[in-house]
């Protein structure tokens, strides 16, 4: 009922999110402002906007790492971008970019590349608080060594360290890698195709979405993608018993690299 | 059969918790009619390792929970490496990258909590060995809903600081050795069994 309201008052939906995810956040945020029943915040989220945006919050802000999945980007290196250089320029699509740590990263692997001066990456989330963490590039300095060692192991050809300056508690990521990336605001539930391109990451996101929504935005990167385009999914999550399975050749398996077929 | 369909057993472990969960699991007859959910604390970049190493030790079906699958009854599921498993109402699996519970994801808590609120009383939860707290909220949550609870005993557990937690909580119906553990395994965990002299 809660999301009922929330979709009837303001718009965003949650109705077809996992349950089980979205119900743990919820309790959460519950707890946190000193309620015991999940009824209980329908009126204070209806009738005050900044605790709807609170809520907001703890529903979508999803913690991410630069690197995670190292072997992924191993894959990517070998399988994909040889193919991708053929093109004279490159579009690629981060699909729930949530803090932006994963979109630096591709950001880091294309600069590595070398393709810095022909690629863009458009990196979209639904949650603005998200998107202007992403935007500022600025991570907790506690988290470095982790990304650090999943740089080495992604195949990082120089030390991450020339991507980045600490700053006090902090490390702040080059300029010359915010300027690659445009972050801009859309919601996979409800928003269309924005742009055609390359190659579209969205790891980890199906996960929290029931098969309906799954195959929205299955069907949407498909619209999305040229010819021969590549889609990359979270390790976990696959084409498997979705109505665009035949629609695309599975490039690796394990690490969930698809590729477009012709139509 | 189908009154099975609706009952499963939960099972959380750590440091010392893989031979215990491979001495059950290699003990448990092929017609086995409940499902059972684990999550061990793994390292994140176990791939699925875990669970094809005990599939081998097991008459059991022994798999990787995946997103969206159906629970069904003579299957045994492990959380995969680094995901959060959480269980739906219509029992299938959810993952998740949701933030480290415990310090653990995938955490024992999130697995039980979210089961027992989809098994309600139908539901059995066992803590085994390991070195911090995780599982104890889980514990507290499968007695809020009239489930079963077992911890294996501090003594026979490598690590006792998991298992005491859990009895800590208070919310723990048996404490059990690793035979006694089996032996209420094989009974089809029947609920009914909770008597006073039972409970610790």
């Amino acid at each position: 009922m809660l999301l009922e309201a929330v979709h009837l008052r303001y718009g965003h939906d949650f109705r077809n999110y996992a349950k089980a995810s979205v119900y743990r956040r919820v309790m959460e945020f519950c707890t946190k402002n000193g309620y015991k029943h999940i009824s209980q915040l329908i009126s204070p989220v209806i009738h005050k906007k900044s605790f709807f945006e609170a809520l907001l919050l703890e529903l979508s802000i999803t913690v991410t790492e630069m690197f995670r999945d190292p072997a992924f980007f191993v894959s990517l290196r070998k399988n994909i971008i040889p193919y991708l250089e053929s093109f004279p320029s490159l579009k690629v699509w981060h699909a729930g970019c949530a803090t932006g740590q994963e979109a630096y990263s591709l950001a880091i692997l294309l600069e590595e590349e070398n393709f810095a001066k022909k690629s863009t990456i458009y990196a979209t989330d639904f949650n603005d608080v998200a998107l202007d963490i992403a935007k500022q590039g600025i991570y907790q300095i506690n988290q470095v060594k982790a990304y650090i060692e999943n740089y080495n192991a992604a195949g990082g050809k120089y030390s991450l360290s020339e991507y980045y300056h600490a700053k006090y508690n902090s490390i702040v990521l080059k300029q010359s890698l915010k300027q690659k990336i445009t972050f801009a605001n859309h919601n996979l539930a409800t928003d269309s195709i924005f742009s055609e391109v390359h190659l579209i990451l969205c790891r980890n996101v199906l996960i929290y979405f029931d098969k309906n929504l799954q195959a929205r935005v299955l069907n949407l990167f498909y619209d999305s993608l040229i010819n021969k385009g590549f889609l990359c999914l979270g390790s976990q999550e696959s084409l498997l018993f979705s109505n665009v399975e035949d629609k695309f050749e599975i490039i690796d398996s394990k690490y969930k690299i698809y590729q477009k077929r012709m139509p | 059969m189908r009154q099975s369909q609706n009952k499963a057993v939960v099972i959380g472990g750590s440091a010392g918790a893989f031979e215990v969960l491979l001495n059950l699991l290699s003990k448990l007859p092929k017609t086995y009619h409940l499902p059972i959910i684990c999550v061990m604390h793994m390292h994140p970049s176990d791939d699925g390792e875990l669970a094809s190493f005990l599939n081998e030790q097991s008459s059991l079906m022994v798999k990787q929970a995946e997103e969206k699958e159906h629970i069904c009854p003579g299957f045994v599921y492990i959380a995969p490496a680094d995901y959060h498993l959480l269980v739906e109402h219509n029992k299938t699996f959810s993952l998740s990258i949701d933030e480290k519970v415990n310090y653990s994801r995938p955490s024992i808590d999130v697995l039980f909590e979210s089961a027992a609120f989809a098994y309600m009383k139908n539901l059995t939860g066992i803590i085994l060995s390991g070195s911090n707290h995780d599982g104890a909220n889980g514990i507290s949550k499968i007695k809020q809903y009239d489930g079963c609870t077992i911890a294996q005993s501090p003594l026979s557990a490598k690590y006792k600081i998991m298992p005491q937690a859990a009895i800590d909580t208070g919310d723990i119906d048996f404490i059990f050795s690793i035979p006694e553990i089996m032996d209420m395994l094989l009974k089809g965990i029947n609920h009914g069994l909770q008597t006073e002299n039972f409970n610790c």
